[in-house]
């Protein structure tokens, strides 16, 4: 957190917008959530930089955690139904 | 030279565009949610680099947005997870994640 | 055509933030200053669960509200499902082991340590949460055989913050207004309940429908 873009706000932004669009263009959606999740856990050290440390605890737990198990159970829901890839 | 305050107004652009972007373009429903979570996240950037302390950072950011944000990351985990349910029950009428019988928007 | 729409319409949209966000107004107006005038008041000295659990309560109140919500939405739509078996897989079995004492203590230490230090109810209940995702993904699960017992976890933290907010206006008081030399402990109680029904119910969404009994 320094007058300029510090060194580490860039790499951080930088890592973080690229997953983000990882998150959503990549070709399969199972590596989608994937990027979803290391999204997640770079949103927790985001936070932890700029100083929220209890956002940075609860993205950690949830963001990164909850949602993409969640989207990963739905994913193999869907593989049990049909044997169709998505 | 851009201030590191900028730099984190302008990524939170970038991620609600990309979300915005997932949920124009995708035409699988499990893209689009993925993008409506990447659009509330890009949200939550943009409020907590504003709640930055106006001194020089040694000091925790404003906690009113931080509760916010708080509140508004549990809020979209249950929205989240209730949107799963949604597309499952879909899937399972319809036998497809797309809104419609073809895969493009035309 | 509309691919080229699409993306000319994104471009536009994020050059638009962008500026509008750089023209946001520069100025040093704050809330912290406000929030740590009263947080002796508050109870508890780590501001945002002062500003979750006693300034903006009623958020809080909305919030878990929200979360059940979220559950009666995913029971009335989800398909029904049964718990699943236990499975004996050695990883998990060791994962289980070592991971789950230290997410119930970690659970109750971010609880306890919400008051002074980051933590809360929220995050408490989150990491309890995965704790109970990995039991569920086992096969052990024992919440789901005792449906009547799960019911009453999943809505303890609401009922208690209802109880704790709606009691003070039968003493003259405004509704959700605690009493200020006994803040600190209805913190704590509501703190409490909502970690247990933040866990279970962040469980139960990752079930994704409502609990089918075993001899329907």
């Amino acid at each position: 957190m320094a007058e300029g873009g510090g060194v580490i706000d860039i790499f951080l932004l930088a890592v973080l917008v690229w997953t983000a669009w990882a998150a959503i263009a990549s070709s399969d959606v199972f590596r989608c959530t994937v990027a979803f999740m290391v999204f997640g856990l770079l949103m927790a050290l985001v936070w932890a930089w700029l100083g929220a440390i209890d956002l940075a605890i609860a993205e950690a737990a949830v963001g990164a955690g909850v949602t993409g198990g969640l989207f990963l159970t739905t994913l193999k829901r869907f593989h049990q139904s049909s044997g169709n890839h998505v | 030279m851009i201030s590191s305050e900028q730099l984190y107004l302008i990524a939170a652009a970038a991620l609600v565009t990309i979300g915005f972007y997932a949920i124009g373009r995708s035409p699988n429903l499990m893209r689009k949610l993925l993008g409506i979570n990447v659009l509330g996240n890009g949200i939550f950037l943009f409020l907590i680099s504003v709640a930055r302390p106006p001194g020089k950072s040694d000091q925790s950011p404003d906690p009113v947005p931080q509760a916010m944000v708080l509140t508004g990351i549990v809020v979209a985990v249950c929205a989240t997870a209730f949107a799963l349910t949604l597309v499952d029950r879909y899937r399972a009428a319809t036998g497809r994640l797309t809104l419609t019988e073809t895969d493009d928007y035309a | 055509m509309s691919k080229w729409l699409t993306r000319l319409f994104c471009l536009s949209l994020f050059v638009g933030l962008s500026l509008a966000l750089l023209q946001l107004p520069n100025d040093d107006a704050r809330l912290s200053p406000a929030v740590t005038r009263q947080l002796d008041a508050s109870g508890v000295s780590n501001p945002v669960t002062a500003v979750l659990l006693n300034f903006r309560s009623y958020d809080t109140l909305l919030e878990i509200a929200v979360l059940l919500l979220a559950l009666v939405g995913a029971w009335a739509i989800g398909q029904p499902r049964t718990a699943p078996a236990t499975l004996d897989d050695a990883p998990l079995l060791i994962v289980l082991r070592l991971f789950l004492p230290p997410i119930i203590l970690g659970a109750a230490y971010f609880l306890w340590v919400g008051a002074s230090a980051p933590g809360g109810a929220f995050q408490g209940g989150a990491i309890l949460a995965g704790g109970l995702i990995l039991l569920l993904l086992g096969g052990r699960s024992p919440w789901l055989r005792r449906p009547l017992l799960h019911r009453f976890l999943l809505i303890l933290g609401l009922t208690i913050f209802l109880m704790l907010t709606v009691l003070p206006s039968f003493s003259g008081h405004a509704f959700l207004q605690y009493p200020p030399e006994e803040a600190k402990i209805w913190i704590l109680m509501i703190e409490s309940a909502a970690l247990i029904s933040i866990a279970f119910t962040l469980t139960a969404l990752f079930l994704g429908g409502p609990p089918r009994s075993p001899n329907s």
